[in-house]
């Protein structure tokens, strides 16, 4: 490809990457918000609700596309980057200290995108590919209390293995690293940097970053605990 | 003379194409006050009166002001200390007895010459695609103070324009890339109104030969800033981005 335009040139891959990593921020405050009315604890009903919405609500479903568009091109992107950069200095230092100028998140973005993305897999085949792929794959968990589809019973059964709720929370402390740098990262990437708005933005980075995780991460958790039900 | 007793590991290689390897020099009687070229000054000297080829490296005003000097010093671009280059910095940063590994960048777009000199040309070969201001020096001079400037921006253009083009910022770079030297050139002229009639074809032009050249790309990482002897900072990396994002979208 050449490397010019806005499609080509180095600083179009980071546009790029970063206007899909914001959209895909903003899923993930879709998401968390979402799941989280399990922590209503009444039996799952409004968070049934909500995903009966998510499921069959067109808007959302085209959405759903248009978000694995957004994802594919995120990787995509990602790894043509990480390929131009190992290939920028065929010969490596003999003795560096990386640590003494940058921070390891901040050079190990692809290895923690390839984390998440290797939990992606597993949580897709958990939810998404069950309940929307596999016919039948519901009954087997019945209604809720308001005779709603239940996937939070499908939630509880998946969250009583506790290997799966390490996997899920290793997920969760990739997220935290990824979204670390890659927050800030992308208002630089698209410019957007000013002296009167840089510590807002790193402030908001730092607890989206942390917020959003642990929120995840508790799901499983107090769900295999036994303080959701 | 001093008494410090150090081991250097310092790369070796007798040309472009030759295999390069660290090879190791004791040193002795380093005095603390010397600077670290000076240092490698008294280990040629020792190597050229043994018959030995002395070690190339790059160095002119010793004053940290040129750009010349570079060498990637105990891990880190100019050696231990943030924000000089390697003339700038002394032997009391170390200790009797410390191993100090020395190499040169190490980036494709900055090959090898010999020993510890790369090849910086890229750097020139960017900036001459676009940066420069096209004066038109037959007739009268301007009076300097004939265009009103804000002193906010002329400050930020100054500190752009302190950029000496040594190339720390790629080696410290973990994806070799040019960014931080490229945004420098382009943000000191964007800031002044001299600079901005031909500020689209500056920022296309500069960003297109620094591919070219087979730099890295960006990924905000910062380790250039850390380093940059002139403490050039990353929101001029902001601005390219600003810069060449708003040319493309309205180029002609």
């Amino acid at each position: 490809m050449a490397r010019q335009g806005l499609f080509g040139s180095s600083l179009a891959k980071k546009y790029w990457m970063a206007l899909t990593g914001l959209f895909l921020i903003t899923f993930l405050v879709v998401h968390a918000g979402i799941n989280a009315m399990i922590f209503f604890n009444d039996g799952g009903v409004t968070f049934n609700t909500w995903a009966h919405f998510m499921g069959t609500n067109l808007i959302i479903r085209t959405m759903e596309l248009v978000l694995f568009a957004g994802l594919i091109l995120h990787v995509v992107d990602g790894l043509m980057l990480w390929k131009q950069n190992r290939a920028a200095r065929p010969q490596d230092y003999v003795f560096a200290k990386h640590n003494a100028n940058s921070k390891w998140y901040s050079r190990s973005m692809g290895i923690l995108g390839t984390l998440i993305l290797l939990f992606l897999i597993v949580h897709l085949w958990h939810f998404w590919v069950k309940t929307r792929h596999i016919a039948g794959s519901m009954e087997l968990y019945g209604v809720d209390a308001a005779g709603q589809e239940n996937l939070f019973a499908l939630m509880s059964d998946v969250f009583a293995n506790p290997l799966v709720v390490v996997v899920y929370v290793l997920g969760c402390f990739s997220l935290f690293w990824h979204l670390m740098h890659g927050f800030k990262s992308a208002f630089q990437s698209l410019g957007l940097n000013h002296p009167r708005y840089n510590g807002a933005i790193a402030a908001l980075g730092t607890a989206f970053s942390i917020v959003v995780p642990v929120l995840f991460a508790s799901m499983p958790v107090s769900m295999y605990l036994g303080w959701i039900k | 003379m001093g008494n410090m007793k150090l081991t250097l590991k310092i790369w070796r290689q007798a040309g472009p194409d030759a295999k390069g390897a660290m090879v190791d020099y004791p040193v002795t009687d380093i005095s603390e006050d010397m600077s670290f070229l000076e240092m490698l000054d008294v280990l040629n000297d020792k190597l050229v009166r043994e018959g030995k080829e002395p070690i190339a490296f790059d160095h002119d005003c010793r004053e940290g002001i040129c750009g010349s000097c570079s060498l990637f010093i105990d891990g880190r671009p100019h050696g231990p200390s943030r924000h000089i280059t390697t003339c700038q910095l002394h032997m009391r940063k170390f200790k009797d007895g410390d191993v100090i590994h020395v190499e040169p960048w190490r980036a494709g777009s900055f090959p090898v010459i010999k020993d510890l000199v790369v090849d910086r040309g890229a750097f020139d070969r960017i900036q001459a695609a676009g940066g420069f201001v096209s004066v038109n020096t037959m007739g009268n001079l301007v009076d300097a103070n004939a265009q009103p400037i804000a002193k906010q921006d002329s400050d930020k253009a100054f500190d752009a324009a302190a950029c000496i083009g040594c190339g720390a910022c790629v080696a410290a770079c973990p994806n070799s890339s040019a960014m931080l030297f490229v945004a420098a050139k382009v943000s000191q002229y964007a800031l002044l109104p001299q600079g901005r009639p031909e500020a689209k074809s500056r920022a296309l032009n500069m960003v297109e030969q620094m591919d070219k050249e087979g730099f890295g790309n960006c990924s905000n990482i910062g380790a250039c800033e850390m380093e940059c002897p002139k403490d050039i900072s990353l929101e001029n990396i902001a601005r390219l981005n600003r810069e060449y994002l708003g040319a493309e979208w309205t180029k002609e």
